[in-house]
């Protein structure tokens, strides 16, 4: 996956001058990188330039030189060894430029709107294979296909896979296998048998390309890669459905290339493929699909009972994602099933259970990992495609290159068209006409093809450089044309575009609710519908994979509790984080209380509240991070006391008294406006868990409690002022005033546990929302007290599970 | 209808289908699965539905069956419930689920949309009296988590209360603290949900029915 970054925003801020002479670093930095890349594939050092002479100088500095007599030599300070590490160095300076590409393409603001990367990309690799070609040496093959099938190709697989969206790819299975298997089943045929025929024809001199290689081509050329996908559709955001159709298919004809390239590729020596070895054929795209399929599940199942027993050792918790989803893939590619299917299977099964067994951290450390491995991967790719360009060799031939493109076209557009008409009759949401053309355009090829096409062997295949040829013009053209104008044409076309996901608990709810109820009505039609077979599969989920495969309590969590406690924690921290921060949220000024909608009539008493049964780790998570985040925001302020204040107290010490006592008289006028910190309504205080809630989090703590002045909960969510930043280092001066108590505070962050489902956020408000608790005087001494929190203890890794 | 009757009554049907939007081969295998749970009587009661065994699994079993009882969902501007329905109006309260139609314009899929969402609002407005309070919508959410055991209770309140005040910011946006929310009203209802594309989301296929299949 791409995470190409759209936020510009820093752009343009920087200068041109700036911008220019980093633009400058990069251009002699790749420059640097081509000229030793390009020398050292060489192992003759006949180039002029310098690199290529320091081999000759190793020679001669060495100490201790074969057949010569010892001679005492000046003792060498200085060497250079470049053979040494020349491998290692080489692969790194790749990365480097691969990455150091993508920084550059956003400092180009406009471009990177126009040019989708991947362009972009090829072009780079176009500009260094035709640098190295220019200085003389040899282009190394680098997009050799052992590199690219089992080093580049995966990680970009495994991040698609983990982060796959399941809900969507389950409900259009159906036609994303259509579409995936005989879609694919029609490119090959109709590609391969037509061009088998305009080879027949006279004059065109092609009569030696047989049928079976024909089809061989076909099938290479017909399948839609997913790295081109991914690469372009992630920058056009259309929406979920479309993405998921054409992706799905370019994850899932993966069975199907393997098959038909390993059919055609055996028997293209034998020049016939009968009947027999079809069915064989078919029996084999079987067990390659389900195979991978199987064998990705069965290590994904691994790795999520792996992940049960992690809680001791967070740290290596991503190394067992990683591996087991490389295992997978490396397995199943032993066997020739689908190597892709079987990365995509793992991915997706292990997720829900990993997530819940893994701490926060090990999660986000996944998460970034993969992508960032998918992005470099991706970047490599398209650069070695351009570098591979200028390798060669080629062999060009005019009708051979023409048809094929015109005909990988209108095989796609009839494939697609006639597909659709037949899956229409079993959709419920039809395919229109509009995503029937964004589903055929976006059929993109790309480095797959060409890898497969690399592996063929010269001597079975001698049309094999035209074939390379052919394949290389096919992929520029999807990139390049059909890339660069999906996304004016998507606009053109007004498709749905991507809605921003906010998740609304009202949504969820519903969701839940739908759920249940059309797999009540399925039932009560006596119809087996796969609302009824996905509630079979929930509840038999729930009942014994999960109590298997997730550690401790966490099981019996259902989804929409999940999905609450998730969107509470991101609130939550969102909240806090931007409590410190400098910009000023521009929100909506909203006066929603709990006091609108509770019934008047019935002010619950303070004995009929239980307080829920949550686990005391899942306070302890809580606590944890809020008090991390405070922690983060007391020491930010602190920088701001430091650098933005213009008198110090602390450097000055007659007049400290005097300042904070001006201070606080600001402060006191500042506290209607004022809201920092998280709250929750005031709870009955005196309740047992509560004090022992107070106890647990800080036995130092001097009970103020402070009752609620009304019954009835409240909270005003308020604008936070823009003077909020200084008022809370103002009161960041102030030393504890123990009379004033800690109380609010730290009750607030236990009732933030304790009472959570009293906890209200606005979820569509804008940042920097605070939540204010009733009652002025008490905001203070809770200020003061949510500042000076001593904070957690550093060798005390948060180390509980992540919510999923 | 004392008789089995294996062959469509034409004009019946034809006025099934009129009102429902049905096809005939959907009204008969409707009508047959009607038969099945009544034991072939003309009249479908409570109890009938809980020879269904896959219901019983279903937390929202009891607000399911409560909506084929709903006068609301068969009759306009009518109240109440009743004790036992007809095949008509087992077919009128089957027809909320029905597909929307391939070429639909735009007013034709939103008057589908606030037909479903009427349903649906009907389902948790169980007092009939036109707007979801806080107590209906905590019933609601607790009827969902009723299978989560010991920890439904309170977060199933919190969640509830959660929504309520989405629902109210959204619809009301700015409110006096004295002022008191009422409860959901239809609009606000329509308004919170329309990003969910009900019209596609609550559908189920209704070919290749055969209750024969199953139980």
């Amino acid at each position: 996956m791409l995470v190409s970054a759209h936020s510009h925003s820093p752009v343009g801020s920087r200068s041109f001058l700036e911008r220019g002479l980093l633009l400058l670093v990069v251009l002699m930095l790749l420059e640097g990188t081509v000229l030793p890349l390009g020398a050292a594939s060489s192992p003759d050092t006949s180039a002029p330039n310098g690199a290529g002479g320091l081999d000759h100088r190793d020679d001669h500095r060495g100490i201790g030189h074969d057949n010569m007599t010892f001679q005492k030599k000046p003792f060498p300070v200085l060497g250079i060894n470049y053979g040494h590490i020349r491998l290692p160095f080489e692969i790194a300076l790749w990365v480097l430029l691969a990455s150091l590409m993508k920084l550059g393409f956003h400092l180009i603001p406009r471009l990177s709107g126009i040019v989708p990367e991947s362009c972009l990309l090829i072009v780079v690799g176009l500009l260094v294979g035709g640098f190295i070609k220019l200085a003389g040496e040899d282009v190394p093959p680098v997009l050799d296909s052992n590199l690219f099938f089992l080093i580049l190709l995966p990680p970009i697989i495994l991040d698609a896979g983990y982060f796959l969206p399941i809900r969507p790819f389950t409900e259009n299975i159906g036609t994303i296998l259509i579409f995936a298997v005989i879609g694919t089943l029609w490119n090959a045929f109709f590609i391969g048998g037509v061009l088998y025929a305009v080879c027949q024809i006279e004059g065109v001199h092609l009569s030696q390309v047989e049928l079976l290689p024909c089809l061989l081509f076909g099938s290479i050329i017909s399948a839609v890669d997913p790295v081109a996908v991914l690469a372009v559709f992630e920058e056009i955001h259309i929406n979920e459905l479309l993405h998921i159709l054409v992706f799905g298919e370019s994850l899932l004809n993966d069975a199907v290339t393997v098959v038909l390239y390993h059919l055609f590729e055996e028997y293209a020596g034998a020049g016939e493929v009968t009947l027999m070895d079809a069915f064989l054929g078919v029996i084999s795209f079987l067990i390659v699909s389900i195979g991978g399929v199987a064998v990705g599940t069965i290590y994904g199942f691994l790795a999520a009972f792996t992940s049960r027993f992690t809680s001791h050792t967070r740290v290596i918790e991503p190394l067992f994602v990683f591996v087991y989803s490389y295992m997978a893939y490396l397995s199943a590619e032993m066997f020739h099933l689908s190597g892709i299917m079987a990365l995509i299977a793992c991915g997706a099964v292990m997720r829900p259970y990993v997530e819940a067994n893994i701490s926060h951290k090990s999660h986000t450390t996944i998460k970034y990992f993969l992508k960032m491995w998918s992005s470099v991967s991706e970047t490599l790719i398209f650069i070695f495609l351009g570098v591979a360009t200028v390798a060669g060799p080629h062999a060009w031939n005019w009708t051979f290159v023409s048809v094929t493109i015109i005909l990988c076209l209108v095989s796609r557009v009839i494939g697609v068209v006639s597909l659709t008409f037949i899956i229409n009759k079993f959709r419920i949401i039809k395919l229109t006409n509009k995503d029937q053309f964004i589903i055929a355009y976006g059929g993109l090829r790309g480095a797959i093809a060409f890898s497969l096409g690399y592996l063929l062997d010269n001597d079975h295949f001698p049309m094999r450089t035209m074939f390379l040829t052919a394949i290389i013009t096919e992929i520029f053209f999807t990139v390049f044309v059909q890339g660069m104008t999906i996304k004016p044409l998507v606009d053109l076309l007004a498709v749905k575009k991507k809605q921003e996901a906010k998740r609304s608990i009202n949504e969820e709810i519903h969701t839940q609710f739908l759920d249940h109820l059309l797999t009540g009505i399925e039932d009560i039609c006596g119809h087996y519908g796969h609302h009824h077979w996905k509630d079979k599969l929930n509840r038999f989920n729930k009942k014994y994979i999960k109590k298997c495969l997730i550690a401790g309590e966490r099981y019996k969590e259902p989804q929409l509790i999940a999905f609450y406690h998730k969107m509470e924690f991101k609130q939550a921290i969102e909240l806090v984080e931007s409590g410190g921060g400098v910009k000023v949220p521009a929100a909506l000024p909203l006066q929603v209380s709990m006091q609108n909608i509770q019934p008047k009539k019935q002010p619950p008493a303070a004995t009929e509240r239980a307080l829920p049964q949550f686990t005391k780790s899942r306070e302890e998570e809580i606590r944890k991070i809020l008090r991390s985040n405070l922690q983060k925001t007391r020491q930010r302020l602190r920088s701001y006391n430091r650098h933005t204040l213009v008198a110090d107290p602390y450097e000055d010490g007659w007049g400290e008294y005097v300042l904070k006592k001006q201070r606080m008289i600001e402060l006191e006028k500042k506290m209607t406006q004022m809201s920092n910190y998280l709250t929750v309504p005031a709870a009955p205080s005196d309740s047992p868990t509560m004090r022992r809630a107070r106890l647990a989090s800080d036995p130092n703590a001097f009970y103020n409690i402070k009752t609620p002045s009304d019954s009835v909960p409240t909270i005003h969510v308020e604008l936070a002022s823009p003077q909020s930043p200084d008022s809370v280092n103002l009161v960041d001066e102030v030393p504890k005033k123990g009379a004033m108590g800690q109380g609010l505070s730290q009750r607030n962050a236990a009732d933030m546990k304790e009472d959570r489902e009293r906890m209200m956020m606005p979820p569509s408000a804008g940042k920097g929302e605070k939540v204010e608790d009733d009652g002025g005087e008490t905001k203070n001494p809770g200020l003061q007290r949510c500042l000076s929190d001593p904070g957690p203890s550093n060798e005390d890794e948060e180390d509980e599970p992540f919510l999923p | 209808m004392g008789a089995l009757q294996s062959l469509p009554d034409d004009p019946e049907y034809k006025y099934f289908a009129r009102k429902t939007g049905f096809s005939f081969e959907q009204i008969g295998i409707l009508h047959k699965r009607f038969k099945q749970l009544s034991h072939n009587e003309d009249k479908l009661r409570r109890d009938d539905f809980n020879t269904i065994p896959d219901l019983a699994s279903n937390p929202l079993r009891s607000q399911i069956i409560e909506a084929f009882f709903d006068k609301r969902n068969f009759l306009k501007n009518c109240e109440g419930s009743v004790q036992e329905i007809g095949f008509e109006e087992f077919l009128v309260v089957m027809s909320h689920f029905r597909p929307p139609a391939l070429n639909m314009t735009e007013e034709q899929r939103e008057i589908v949309r606030r037909d479903k969402l009427r349903f649906l609002f009907n389902m948790h407005d169980t007092d009939n009296d036109g707007t979801i309070t806080l107590e209906e919508y905590r019933h609601v959410v607790e009827e969902l988590l009723s299978r989560s055991g010991s920890l439904g209770k309170e977060t199933a309140k919190g969640i509830a209360d959660a929504a309520m005040l989405e629902v109210a910011s959204i619809s009301m946006g700015h409110m006096e603290p004295d002022e008191f929310y009422e409860g959901i009203t239809f609009e606000h209802f329509l308004k919170i949900l329309k990003d969910l594309e009900i019209e596609t989301r609550m559908t189920i296929r209704f070919l290749n029915l055969d209750p024969t299949l199953c139980k």
